[in-house]
């Protein structure tokens, strides 16, 4: 089984910068990537029955926005430069997801860009790549 | 006929407000007599006792379904308590789905539709008339109550319409229909209009009404006492922001806020409970001997009996098929999950939140007992109060017996939770206008407008003829709701069958 990198991308532009060193060490390495776009998703949150009820339907939309705004055009630009990729949408807390991806997928690394947020943003909310470096599986690169 | 009345006497209200503002109270007063004797007749004949008794048809009629479900079930509510938790908690919830509304949404939906009024100025009136005894029916009411809702939430689970567009209908008026028409029997049609009729009904009766109502006593406990169509006014701008105009902002706080306070207003009922925890034994007692005696009540036992079983019947909404249209949303293979998640809603609502209203209002001393006898004082039917006060006013002044500042909190909970049960509400009494009349924008509106307009009324009427009307309302959607779930209760008991075969059989998967 060849190696797999697995990329976290949300469209930002600290993803973008994660792509291309991913894309850097897979050519070095003849890996292919596996694009990871989490949705943030609580189980636990607290809708009103109408948005219990458009649920369904939003979540479709979600998807089909998601993949065709950025999974579908990102996996199109990595082919043309030669990078063999896939890309997966999920549900969930975004750095649990991550983690769980690459348990399952086997991967070898994780390349996550790092936003660089505020202190104050940091305490409250923590961040993916933080996280991701506390609960990663496999070897996870942060990239400024 | 009725409206006719109500526009004469609102405008007839507006002029006489236009010619002198000391006739602004006024407008209450037409509001409260128009409406008392609009609705009398409703109240009498859902209220009316088995002759030669003091007891309501309609109590028994709930009591019995609660226990015929129980037995039919064999105790469901506490063989699948278990599994029911961990289906809230999403151990058997597939990953792929996530996204998907959770077990734990819909029940935290359908609960913040039930927690509310009920359970703490409900409480209050059920204690109040019937001493803590109708503590004791409450409870046992509840539980029994879970196996109503469990089979209930299954039927609109599986019986909902689901659309090309994704969205989904459910409720009673639903399985009516199609649960009557697949086991071949007739009348599921004319059930689900009637259905529909009683819900309507009690969106703006116990749903918005009595809500308004309560809303506004505790707003004038706080700033002084001012006309309650004012208070109706206010809300029913707010409300009408939200449900026609889209405003989802103000939804998203109550949502984020309403679950906090039901948290802070256990969390303050725990720690006054605790503080007096030499005297929780005293309570439970009184709690016994009242279930059995009465200790002086109007009625007795049976006095005390009737107002337990009331209250949680109002409070938790077990067989009134409201929580079924709630539970319809959440998309799952197997419709008896959600049966099973929504028996925890009777059991968090009645057992756990109203049996800590009532325990802080018996074990902070609210009730005047006499002495000599150790039985309730009683006066016109109700039992003297230390502070005077009945409904949410002695809620608040148990609570405030141990936290002076507990009154402000307490109203600002009473708010928010009578506003997130109003938009509950008005969402099933819409399900209910939809059915009858077909889906669309000016259906929609129509309807939300009417909702708006009762919020005003609700809040300019006295307490008296406003808690009997959303009773009366809310106990009429259950006769038609529970005659529909004897008939099609065999579907259920498939369903429960097959499931917990292939739940052994370890067909069914925990993904945790």
């Amino acid at each position: 089984m060849a190696t797999k990198y697995i990329v976290a991308c949300d469209g930002s532009s600290a993803s973008g910068r994660a792509i291309k060193v991913a894309v850097e060490q897979a050519k070095l390495n003849g890996a292919s990537l596996l694009l990871v776009h989490v949705l943030e998703w609580s189980p636990y949150s607290f809708l009103t029955p109408e948005e219990l009820e458009e649920r369904h339907k939003r979540r479709n939309e979600e998807l089909k926005r998601a993949q065709l705004a950025l999974v579908d055009p990102l996996v199109e630009s990595l082919s043309s430069e030669g990078v063999e990729s896939s890309a997966i949408i999920r549900y969930g807390h975004v750095s649990e997801t991550i983690a769980d991806i690459a348990e399952k997928e086997g991967a070898a690394q994780i390349f996550v860009g790092r936003t660089g947020q505020s202190t104050l943003t940091k305490l409250i909310f923590g961040s993916v790549a933080a996280s991701l470096a506390q609960i990663a599986p496999v070897p996870c690169t942060i990239v400024p | 006929m009725q409206k006719n009345k109500l526009i004469a006497g609102v405008s007839a209200g507006g002029l006489a407000l236009l010619s002198s503002p000391a006739f602004a109270q006024s407008i209450d007063e037409t509001v409260n007599h128009l409406f008392a004797s609009a609705t009398g007749w409703f109240v009498n004949f859902i209220f009316s006792p088995f002759p030669g008794t003091s007891f309501p048809w309609i109590v028994a009629w709930l009591v019995v379904a609660a226990t015929v479900f129980t037995f039919y079930f064999t105790f469901i509510q506490f063989r699948a308590f278990k599994h029911s938790i961990s289906l809230v908690k999403g151990d058997y919830s597939d990953p792929n789905d996530a996204g998907e509304v959770s077990h734990f949404q819909a029940l935290a939906t359908a609960l913040s539709g039930t927690v509310g009024l009920g359970n703490i100025a409900g409480v209050a009136v059920a204690v109040g008339i019937g001493g803590p005894g109708a503590t004791f029916w409450m409870i046992l009411a509840g539980l029994m109550g879970m196996a109503s809702k469990f089979t209930e939430c299954t039927l609109g689970v599986k019986y909902r319409n689901e659309y090309a567009d994704g969205t989904v209908s459910g409720g009673p008026m639903y399985y009516l229909t199609k649960g009557f028409a697949e086991r071949g029997l007739p009348g599921g049609r004319f059930l689900a209009i009637l259905f529909s009729i009683f819900c309507i009904l009690g969106a703006l009766g116990g749903g918005n009404m009595f809500q308004a109502n309560q809303a506004h006593q505790q707003i004038s406990g706080i700033l002084g006492d001012f006309p309650g169509w004012i208070t109706g006014v206010v809300f029913a701008l707010v409300v009408f922001a939200v449900i026609v105009g889209g405003l989802k902002s103000i939804a998203k706080v109550t949502e984020k806020v309403v679950p906090f306070m039901g948290v802070m207003y256990v969390g303050a009922a725990i720690i006054i409970l605790l503080v007096n925890a030499d005297q929780i034994g005293w309570a439970f007692g009184q709690i016994f001997a009242g279930a059995f005696t009465g200790l002086g009540v109007a009625g007795g036992m049976v006095g005390a009996l009737i107002q337990g079983f009331k209250r949680a019947a109002f409070s938790n909404e077990a067989g009134v098929g409201s929580a079924a249209i709630a539970h319809s949303a959440v998309r799952t293979k197997e419709p008896i999950t959600e049966g099973f998640v929504s028996l925890l809603e009777p059991f968090i609502d009645t057992v756990v939140i109203c049996t800590m209203t009532a325990l802080v209002i018996i074990i902070t001393g609210q009730l005047s007992i006499d002495p000599a006898t150790g039985n309730y004082l009683t006066e016109g039917g109700r039992i003297v109060t230390v502070t005077g006060a009945s409904g949410v006013g002695l809620t608040s002044a148990a609570f405030e017996s141990a936290f002076s500042w507990f009154p402000y909190v307490l109203a600002i909970a009473v708010i928010l939770f009578a506003f997130s049960t109003m938009i509950s509400w008005s969402y099933y009494g819409l399900k209910a206008w939809t059915y009858l009349f077909g889906e669309g924008k000016t259906t929609e509106v129509v309807f939300k407008v009417i909702f708006c307009i009762f919020v005003v009324i609700g809040a300019a009427a006295n307490l008296g003829p406003v808690i009997d009307f959303s009773d009366a309302a809310i106990f009429a959607m259950a006769v038609v709701n529970i005659t529909g779930l004897y008939c099609l209760m065999p579907i259920v008991k498939r369903e429960l069958t097959s499931y917990l075969a292939r739940l052994e059989s370890g067909e069914i998967k925990k993904f945790k």
